[in-house]
């Protein structure tokens, strides 16, 4: 690396074309997909399918079917959704955060992460809806006059996560559309079949790529990034409000907020980087997202995994500190008590793996940082186990504990919920172009003029 | 043939070729132009002199509207219209609604910015515009970059238009027509098809509303619990053989625990003759002749009796039990007119016990008199 820090290397490795980068990004969408995508496909519809299936029997035969029982009576539902709001906020993180602070190695995966986050928001709304039990009255949840004359109680964290989700959702929503805008208007204009044409026709909803747009859309881009990351930081705060606000030993604590947006974001990049590894070798997009972005993701995994070691070490740190027995017994109880097994699982993909990422071979190798993903996102799917767990499983009063055990129909749903995941997903490769055309083009060598006859002339690009 | 030009348009090879164009066309006076390119080129605002975005104003606008609004909502709510304590938390619990406030102004300013940019400023979705399907769009949509000089602008001639270009450095120059057929196109209210479309789209929205309004909302797929093997009360059951109802007719003679016959029915005469109060007048028989009275009597007899109650007015009004007619009544009457009704007045058997109908009669006695006291009164009490 240069010392010069205005002189930023390329985000796009060797000199492509903007011909070249329309026909490689567009080239999943123009081609019939080979044998592999099918039985990727096949796989996902099928976890999907036994999703749906032990949601179903949940439905008939209702919440008993899961293993919840009286003092947990939130398990596996609400870590699956703390869990998949969690692995949506690195979407959000990268295409606002990094916007801001001008990070041009987000260029090639910023499509693709916001896509995640909103499928990985699709996936966790399921759980609370299924976990309520009659998610057809859901619409309650919304403050609107009706013929009970009674309202929401906006003093409640569970109220506020309504708002906060549904909000994150629809701005991350947006905030991916409005990528998609130019993207449409190019496919459309390459394009040969005429059922391809009216559908991007409609999407790009007659964009003209006219500079008086593009003057307002950069506009836009920077509200809406602005927007973005305070509400990225609310979401997974907000979350934890669901605990911290409760009186439960374990959970009423102020670091929550901050230690759960940290997992989030660790979680999220995690899983990022795991499907982008096959993303970029199957559709060849090696020079796009190169091995230097997953480098950069890792030591984002890095810093993040290390800011929750730091969580883990001040939670039993502060249950000595603040003298409270139940709070003390609840963190031994954490670490040696019935759910130990759970709690090492944590503590070690999520802190102690991580930090291998120090070494630079290792934080470039591809099948290593692939098992550091898998683990980062095992050990973080524990640690809300843990977290909802044991705290209620082992709570102020000793008659009424009892240990959580999983059904069946518990495993079945979770595998359902990657499955919805992965098939969102595997949709959305082959529909949609998964990097941004547009911003690539923006982002390579000589795409921007020089500005030799001006004063500013160090600062190019060149 | 198209012959209506919308304008004249050029393309440019480089990033640099495309801004030093548009300064070219800028500074040479055109007012209506438009620079197409791929991505957004960095310091082209500049060079069109364009101003200053005006979706600022609109985030700022938007947001504090959902700032007020949720803020406001809330209050209005959990203050005034149904004020509830919870958690031991204030009516006005503000610091309870910030993560709400909050999320309201991201979401309002985030939408409201963005679909007044593409519908208000940009007045998208327009895919009749004049440059789609053209070579020109086709090549800026990718690896080219576009200036267009519209006809509309003052100064435009063609052949002009196209030296200035040229002069530019455009590689090449073309001329856009307009499409005559959507130029002459006015839209007809009573066009069938879009009558079609408007009918199926209030079918399909006013269908899918009542759906999930009405059935939706109150669906319970798996009642259970409505539904269980019992026979409901007043309904017909073949349970006691044919036309039968659920509920069995008594056998002849039956009669509920504590039931005593009233023998002197349609006889207020007989009833005075042989009826006496077989209570004394104590205080604690007096006291639940009073509650009793308040609460069966007295909403149309008035708590004095006088005949003057709240329920006047919707009722006959009710003489009043001060007068002679009424103070000359055996308490045997009285039992008989509380027991079966008279005039308007229902019977009070299902409400009132033999006891208690005694202890009201001992305190209507007690306000009679005490309504038409005479002087020996005072003199007993003494």
């Amino acid at each position: 690396m240069s010392s010069d820090f205005l002189h930023e290397p390329s985000v796009v490795e060797g000199r492509p074309s903007f011909a070249d980068i329309d026909r490689q990004i567009s080239a999943p969408l123009d081609q019939k997909p080979d044998y592999k995508y099918f039985i990727a496909l096949g796989i996902s519809s099928t976890m999907l399918l036994i999703g749906v299936f032990f949601i179903g029997i949940t439905f008939y035969y209702g919440i008993g079917l899961w293993g919840n029982n009286n003092p947990v009576g939130w398990a596996f539902g609400i870590v699956n959704f703390v869990f998949w709001v969690g692995i949506g906020h690195a979407g959000t993180l990268i295409s606002a955060i990094l916007f801001l602070f001008r990070q041009k190695w987000r260029t090639g995966i910023a499509r693709f992460a916001e896509g995640m986050t909103i499928f990985a928001v699709m996936t966790a709304g399921i759980f609370p809806l299924i976990h309520v039990g009659r998610p057809w009255l859901a619409g309650y949840l919304f403050p609107y006059p009706n013929q009970h004359e009674i309202w929401v109680n906006f003093t409640s964290p569970l109220l506020w996560d309504v708002f906060a989700v549904s909000t994150y959702f629809t701005v991350s929503f947006i905030f991916w559309y409005v990528g998609l805008i130019p993207d449409f208007a190019t496919l459309r204009d390459r394009t040969t079949s005429k059922i391809k044409k009216i559908i991007y026709s409609i999407f790009s909803l007659g964009w003209r790529f006219s500079n008086r747009h593009w003057k307002n859309y950069e506009m836009v881009y920077l509200i809406l990034a602005g927007f973005a990351t305070p509400l990225v930081l609310s979401v997974h705060t907000i979350v934890s409000f669901d605990f911290a606000v409760s009186i439960m030993p374990g959970w009423h604590t102020t670091i929550f907020p901050p230690y759960f947006v940290a997992g989030a974001v660790f979680s999220g990049f995690a899983m990022v980087q795991n499907v982008l590894i096959f993303v970029r070798k199957i559709f060849n997009f090696e020079h796009i997202i190169t091995v230097d972005t997953l480098e950069k993701m890792n030591k984002v995994i890095l810093a993040t995994g290390t800011m929750v070691g730091y969580a883990y070490a001040m939670e039993f740190f502060m249950a000595w500190y603040s003298g409270n027995q139940a709070e003390s017994f609840v963190f031994l109880n954490r670490a040696l008590g019935p759910y130990a097994w759970a709690y090492w699982i944590m503590v070690s993909c999520n802190v102690v793996f991580p930090q291998l990422f120090w070494f630079k071979k290792l934080r470039r190798s591809l099948p290593f940082m692939f098992v550091i993903g898998v683990l980062v996102n095992v050990g973080m799917w524990f640690e809300r186990f843990v977290i909802i767990v044991t705290s209620l499983a082992n709570d102020f009063l000793p008659s009424s504990w009892a240990y959580f055990k999983p059904t069946l129909t518990d495993f079945g749903i979770l595998l359902g919920s990657f499955g919805l995941f992965f098939t969102l997903l595997l949709i959305f490769i082959r529909t949609m172009p998964v990097i941004s055309i547009a911003e690539v083009k923006a982002a390579i060598h000589g795409s921007q003029p020089t500005h030799h006859d001006h004063e500013r002339g160090e600062y190019n690009n060149e | 043939m198209n012959n209506t030009i919308y304008g004249v348009t050029g393309i440019f090879e480089t990033p640099d070729g495309i801004i030093e164009a548009a300064k070219i066309v800028e500074k040479s006076g055109y007012k209506r132009f438009d620079v197409h390119t791929a991505y957004p080129i960095h310091g082209m605002p500049k060079a069109m002199n364009l101003g200053p975005s005006p979706l600022g104003y609109f985030a700022l606008v938007f947001g504090l509207t959902g700032a007020f609004a949720g803020f406001l909502l809330m209050t209005w709510i959990m203050t005034y219209n149904y004020p509830l304590i919870i958690s031991g938390k204030p009516f006005f619990p503000y610091p309870a609604f910030i993560p709400v406030t909050f999320e309201i102004t991201v979401l309002l300013a985030s939408v409201g910015t963005v679909l007044g940019m593409l519908f208000v400023l940009f007045k998208l979705p327009n895919n009749s515009h004049p440059l789609h399907d053209t070579d020109y769009m086709k090549k800026v949509s990718s690896d080219k970059f576009g200036v267009c000089l519209e006809a509309k602008d003052e100064k435009f001639s063609e052949a002009a238009a196209k030296e200035l270009l040229i002069s530019a450095g455009a590689s090449e120059v073309g001329t856009i027509y307009y499409d005559e057929e959507t130029l002459n196109f006015k839209p007809n209210i009573f066009d069938v098809k879009f009558n079609v479309f408007l009918l199926v789209t209030a079918i399909v929205i006013s269908g899918a509303t009542y759906v999930l309004l009405n059935k939706l909302m109150y669906t319970e797929p798996f009642n259970w619990m409505h539904h269980q093997a019992r026979i409901d009360a007043q309904v017909p059951s073949k349970f006691f053989g044919e036309n039968n109802f659920s509920m069995r007719t008594p056998p002849k003679g039956t009669a509920a625990r504590g039931f005593a016959p009233y023998q002197y029915k349609g006889q207020p005469e007989l009833a005075e003759a042989n009826l006496t109060n077989p209570l004394p007048p104590t205080r604690e028989n007096l006291e639940v002749g009073k509650t009793k009275y308040d609460i069966y009597c007295s909403p149309c007899h008035g708590y004095h009796a006088l005949g003057y109650a709240r329920l006047n007015g919707q009722f006959p009004n009710p003489p009043s039990l001060h007068s002679e007619k009424v103070r000359n009544w055996g308490d045997g009457r009285i039992f008989h007119i509380i027991t079966e009704g008279q005039n308007s007045m229902p019977s009070y058997s299902t409400q009132l016990s033999k006891e208690e109908k005694w202890k009201v009669i001992l305190y209507v006695r007690a306000l009679e008199r005490a309504m038409n006291a005479k002087e020996e009164d005072i003199n007993n009490d003494k």
